[in-house]
């Protein structure tokens, strides 16, 4: 039987490990974009915070900025969601690059919402694969859904699945560059039990 | 000058004319507008789950429709206003994200929404107006002096309620 683990009451040893899966599952996410795109992508240390809910939409530039969301449940060894965050701008840009030519200003047109969701469905798995190997547990994840909305209102929906176990949220932020600055972030929601097990799978607690 | 009063996520907040309550980017959560139109004292909570009994972790208050619309009544009748007269507007619970899958965190929107109507009957505190449901987050800003409920969304035109 996995710990029962609280983000509250989380010791330091526990964060850092969680700090440091999230360091290596956003570098393998930032190989994996680098080679989708074919060119090379820089990727800043990621910064692994816990946040209050009131402080979440600040972190991404208030909660009215217009971001893309691409959310992905997990199923097998352990359950919850992940979700990639990027500014609308970086979204953008990234559909050029992968559609190989530049993509008009105002809203995405099927094609290019199927071509994000390729993106983020390619950057999680990067992401999950790299959290399954080093902690050998089973992680699949579901179908991508997308969401091009608010910050707010997007980062409402792992925020609410945090609120089920405590007051604060886990967030990654990922700065990535090609040749412009590309702001990401991940949010891994594990269930409470599934935090347990990924510590315990890396024998600890 | 009117002073517009920023309302968190999982918080809760009064004022009285005429100042204004705002809260932006509601996703699934749920914002409840409630004021008094006699005195123009009002009140607006930002809910992000249903129902405090459910869960263990249980202690902060405005995270819940049942304890949070408590909440918020309590606070707008100390600040003078008559609890019999309350009369409430409610927006949000969107379903942000569309899966094929009936998962039910993915319908927390939908709950949200059915809670807080089941607290607000069960507090005798009428729903006037609502824009809930659906696939998009609101920015939403009340005045309790005219009991105006405008809404904003991305790609919409701005209406009130």
């Amino acid at each position: 039987m996995a710990k029962e683990v609280s983000l509250e009451t989380m010791s330091q040893e526990y964060f850092d490990v969680l700090k440091e899966l999230g360091n290596i599952g956003a570098g393998n996410a930032t190989t994996a974009l680098a080679h989708l795109l074919n060119c090379k992508v820089d990727m800043s240390v990621p910064q692994v915070r816990l946040l209050d809910f009131q402080d979440v939409g600040a972190i991404m530039g208030g909660e009215e900025q217009i971001m893309a969301g691409i959310y992905l449940c997990v199923e097998g060894d352990i359950t919850g969601s992940i979700m990639f965050l990027l500014e609308k701008e970086s979204a953008r840009h990234l559909v050029s690059k992968l559609m190989g030519f530049e993509i008009p200003d105002g809203e995405f047109d099927e094609m290019e919402i199927s071509a994000l969701k390729e993106i983020g469905n390619i950057i999680t798995g990067a992401y999950l694969n790299s959290l399954s190997t080093i902690t050998n547990l089973k992680i699949y994840p579901s179908v991508p859904a997308l969401s091009i909305d608010m910050a707010g209102a997007i980062l409402s929906v792992p925020a609410i699945e945090f609120g089920t176990i405590g007051d604060k949220i886990l967030l990654i932020q990922n700065q990535f560059s090609d040749d412009v600055q590309l702001d990401g972030f991940f949010i891994l929601v594990p269930d409470i039990e599934s935090y347990g097990k990924i510590l315990s799978s890396l024998g600890i607690g | 000058m009117a002073e517009i009063i920023k309302v968190g996520m999982a918080d809760l907040k009064v004022c009285a004319a005429p100042n204004g309550l705002t809260t932006l980017g509601l996703g699934s959560c749920v914002g409840i507008a409630i004021r008094d139109p006699g005195t123009k004292i009002g009140g607006l909570a930002h809910i992000m789950l249903p129902d405090s009994t459910a869960i263990k972790n249980n202690t902060n208050i405005p995270k819940f429709a049942d304890t949070g619309i408590t909440e918020l009544v309590n606070k707008i009748v100390a600040m003078g206003a008559n609890r019999s007269k309350l009369v409430a507007k409610i927006a949000g619970g969107a379903q942000m994200f569309a899966f094929q899958n009936k998962n039910e965190m993915v319908r927390v929107g939908d709950r949200n929404v059915e809670a807080t109507k089941k607290k607000l009957a069960e507090l005798r505190i009428p729903i006037l107006a609502e824009d809930t449901g659906d696939s998009y987050g609101r920015t939403v800003i009340f005045y309790p002096e005219t009991g105006d409920y405008v809404i904003k969304a991305v790609g919409k035109s701005e209406k009130t309620i």
